[in-house]
């Protein structure tokens, strides 16, 4: 971890308000609040997760950094921030190449993201009539862009529950507890517009998934995915690096050091 | 209450190249100007440490905010059309600077052929090889007439480049050389040469080294950084609008530039122009500007939006074919005419595809234009064949090989396995105009401010697949020659149809040129023939689009506008006769 989160900590144990056991006593009522106690592997991993930071921190005089940024902004169910964890690791798993979706923080760069400007379409025309798609065809007409009246966090939502309660019906579990391949299943139902949603294909809601969880993956850091940079890494791409003048007619692979956009801009 | 402020001698509605320059050319004279630009105020500063691909290639930050205004789009007359609601199928220039900020700065001059597109291909093929539904029509002009503006806007722009070994005539050599090479592009170069074609180096404005243009604007030369296309350059070293012609404008004391200045109307008496009408966004209120010239130099589909709704000319009727404005509307279309060709995986060979910049790249002109004889071929025009190093973030490239999986456990091996391990190529076809492809306004979407959405109609005809089919198979065979282990070729159905994907930002026509007011609604210098003192420069002017990027071109014909604006401010009169007269 860098100096600029130990710095972080410093100055919230300085303030009055801090109080670590009220810390962690709010985070687990969190947890049994979100109906997500003990049973699954995710939800395990989370509840671990959470009350291993704190016992570290306690224990080593906070030496060991807290991750503030991960706590939801957007989702408010357990159940739903489960199935985008256990659907975002399925379409970029961990692996002997490094990390998944769940370690580099793609949750999390989801549920930021949600809770901003692109949830809420705020680039977007959204003025009506709107005109939904309603069944998947290579017709060019029926390819066209976003046309439906939800916004992105609503799509979320939607789409999180629709897998849930497939999950429910194909395999009688909830999608984040079913097997790798029942996921599987689900998901590529998704990816081929078979699964029905209200107000959209679920092609669309599949679009939106894919390619955020690969944003979560790869993106800067400061938007609280691509974890310590774990993502360029394994896709050796190196960042915001000044230049590449002295290297760019190389014959051989250069690899490099990735460089955050926090160390870039040099603040 | 519309708030009328003191006349200056020339209002420019977009500051964009073809606003800049006109700009810069007018205040050079010592006119005094106004330029009304809808979006944000941006200095180069703005573009420090912004190597962020999330917010500029994934949410669009520099590119217009559609939530304001957008186009609708449909692909025959028959259909309703529906708005392109998110940047993600529109990526259009906003804020100052316009679309000159965040291009690639791909930089060619269009062809001989496309000027006299209709007279050279009866001359060579007869009349029944024009094909049937085409709307294509000489521009008025000769490339032998532009050369002077073409190389002047090279030299302002600083564009770094070699000799095409196909191109037509020049009066000088680009003004830097090309920018260093990479083993990618060598591997293309030499493939394609060993197949008798003849490749030479992208010219471009990333400029290979520091540069003082005639003006005495300083371009940096380039680093390859990467963050290129999408983005405004770190490092000054992309010549745009901003750091060349609008900052030469300004060194005069003649220009003033008004930010989040929306027009929304020509003001006119019938005859002639008397300003513009805009709305300040910040605060709602009204203004006209009163003016001796009226510039528009928008967009292709802002200039043609603001002809409709100011009743200026003659709406353009598909049923009838008559009329003119918002006619010959045409393209690069992403399914057809860029964006498509072959793309090859290669098992043995890494490379550093991490590093590039926006105008790094070889491409090559063999089937450009008319380049090649089209006696036999059942399509005419052509296309260009390149391959460029843009610099690969890693949220926009995850390419694996068809029929593999696009997510999951071997999506994520293959996809990390070639992300420096696959090159591709494009062909970028020409799209002739056609009866059926047009803009008008839109009768049901409207705009924040309650007027009507511009509606763009496109419609592909055989001969456009036919064209399209032909540039990927060549890529195909010249992806083959460099050794791909695997190659997978874009494949371009018979009945393709538009995509409603406005991405390239290639977009043209809506106030096309020609020699006479019977086809065109402005003469070669971008004056309307209705309305002497009112001047639509840009991309609408052009009646078709050729194979090449348009922003060359579309800097030349500025400079030639820009030219005849200040001819007709000192002695006014319709343009193309006078100066005919005075050449003659």
């Amino acid at each position: 971890m860098t100096d600029k989160y130990s710095d972080d900590d410093k100055q919230t144990k300085d303030d009055k308000t801090y109080d670590p056991s009220r810390r962690r006593f709010l985070k687990n009522t969190g947890m049994v609040a979100g109906g997500v106690v003990g049973g699954s592997f995710l939800g395990g991993l989370l509840t671990n997760k959470f009350v291993q930071k704190n016992e570290t921190a306690t224990k080593s005089g906070m030496e060991h950094a807290t991750d503030f940024q991960e706590a939801l902004q957007f989702f408010t169910r357990r159940e739903d921030f489960a199935v985008l964890q256990a659907a975002t690791e399925q379409i970029f798993p961990k692996d002997e190449n490094g990390p998944g979706a769940i370690e580099l923080g793609v949750p999390y760069y989801i549920d930021k993201q949600l809770a901003g400007q692109w949830g809420v379409n705020a680039r977007d025309y959204r003025q009506g009539p709107f005109v939904p798609k309603t069944k998947p065809s290579e017709r060019a007409e029926e390819k066209r862009g976003e046309q439906s009246i939800l916004d992105r966090g609503s799509i979320f939502l939607l789409g999180l529950r629709v897998m849930n309660q497939e999950s429910g019906k194909r395999f009688n579990t909830s999608f984040d507890k079913a097997t790798e391949a029942q996921q599987g299943e689900i998901l590529q139902d998704l990816q081929d517009g078979k699964i029905k949603m209200n107000g959209l294909l679920s092609s669309e809601f599949f679009f939106l998934l894919h390619r955020s969880t690969l944003e979560g993956a790869y993106c800067d850091p400061l938007y609280g995915g691509n974890k310590n940079m774990d993502g360029w890494r394994m896709k050796e791409f190196p960042g915001a690096q000044a230049s590449y003048m002295g290297v760019i007619d190389s014959e051989d692979f250069v690899k490099m050091d990735p460089v955050s956009l926090e160390n870039y801009q040099g603040h | 209450m519309v708030k009328k402020l003191n006349k200056v001698d020339a209002v420019i509605v977009g500051s964009g190249w073809a606003g800049g320059i006109v700009a810069a050319e007018l205040t050079k004279a010592g006119h005094k100007v106004v330029i009304l630009e809808r979006g944000k105020d941006k200095k180069h500063e703005d573009f420090n440490g912004t190597k962020d691909e999330v917010r500029y290639s994934q949410r669009y930050d520099l590119m217009q905010n559609l939530h304001k205004e957008t186009i609708t789009s449909r692909g025959d007359l028959s259909e309703t059309a529906l708005p392109v609601r998110n940047n993600v199928n529109a990526r259009l220039g906003e804020n100052t600077g316009g679309a000159g900020v965040h291009w690639n700065g791909w930089t060619f001059r269009w062809l001989p052929y496309d000027f006299e597109i209709y007279s050279k291909t009866v001359e060579r093929y007869g009349k029944g090889k024009i094909p049937k539904d085409s709307t294509m029509q000489d521009w008025g002009v000769t490339y032998d007439e532009m050369e002077p503006y073409f190389d002047k806007f090279e030299k302002t722009a600083g564009i770094s480049g070699e000799e095409n070994p196909l191109g037509p005539p020049r009066s000088d050599k680009y003004p830097n050389p090309p920018l260093k090479t990479t083993p990618a592009i060598n591997l293309f170069q030499k493939a394609s040469t060993e197949l008798g074609y003849h490749p030479y180096r992208m010219p471009g404005a990333t400029v290979s080294q520091t540069y003082q243009n005639p003006d005495g604007e300083t371009i940096n030369g380039c680093v390859y950084c990467a963050f290129c296309e999408e983005y405004g350059c770190n490092f000054g070293a992309k010549a745009d609008p901003i750091g060349t012609v609008l900052a030469t404008a300004k060194k005069t004391g003649n220009m003033e530039l008004r930010n989040g200045a929306n027009v929304t109307r020509v003001s006119h008496n019938g005859k002639r122009a008397t300003g513009v009408i805009y709305v300040d966004t910040s605060t709602g209120q009204e203004y006209e500007q009163p003016a001796d010239i009226v510039v528009l130099a928008g967009f292709v589909f802002s200039n043609t939006k603001l002809l409709l709704l100011s009743k200026i000319g003659t709406p353009y009727n598909p049923q009838t074919g008559k009329g003119i404005i918002g006619k010959n509307f045409t393209g690069h279309f992403s399914n057809l005419s860029t964006y498509i060709g072959a793309r090859g995986f290669f098992e043995e060979k890494k490379f550093n595809l991490y590093m590039g910049t926006g105008s790094l790249g070889s491409t090559l002109d063999d089937f450009a234009g008319d380049n090649e004889d089209h006696t036999n071929l059942n399509y005419l025009h052509g296309f260009e064949i390149h391959y460029s190093q843009l610099g690969a973030r890693p949220i926009s490239n995850n390419q694996v090989p068809v029929g593999t999986p696009t997510w999951g456990k071997e999506f994520k091996k293959n996809s990390l396995h070639y992300t420096n391990r696959n090159l591709f190529i494009t062909s970028q076809t020409a799209f002739l105009p056609n009866k059926y492809s047009y803009l008008d306004l839109d009768p049901t979407y409207k705009d924040a401010l309650g007027n009507p959405l511009l509606r763009v109609t496109v419609k592909y005809l055989e001969d456009d697949i036919n064209r399209s089919k032909a540039g990927v198979a060549r890529c195909e065979e010249i992806m083959n020659k460099m050794g791909a282990d695997i190659v997978d070729v874009d494949k371009v159905a018979d009945d393709l149809q538009f995509d409603h994907k406005f991405y390239t930002d290639h977009f043209i026509g809506g106030v096309i040129m020609g020699a006479s007011p019977a086809n065109s609604a402005v003469n070669t210098y971008s004056q309307m023939w209705d309305m002497e003192n009112l001047f639509v420069v840009g991309g609408s002017s052009f009646p078709h689009t050729g194979n090449y990027n348009p922003t060359g071109t579309i800097g030349a014909f500025a400079y030639r506008a820009a030219e005849g604006m200040n001819k007709y401010l000192s002695e006014g009169g319709l343009l193309t006769q006078q100066l005919q007269e005075k050449n003659a």
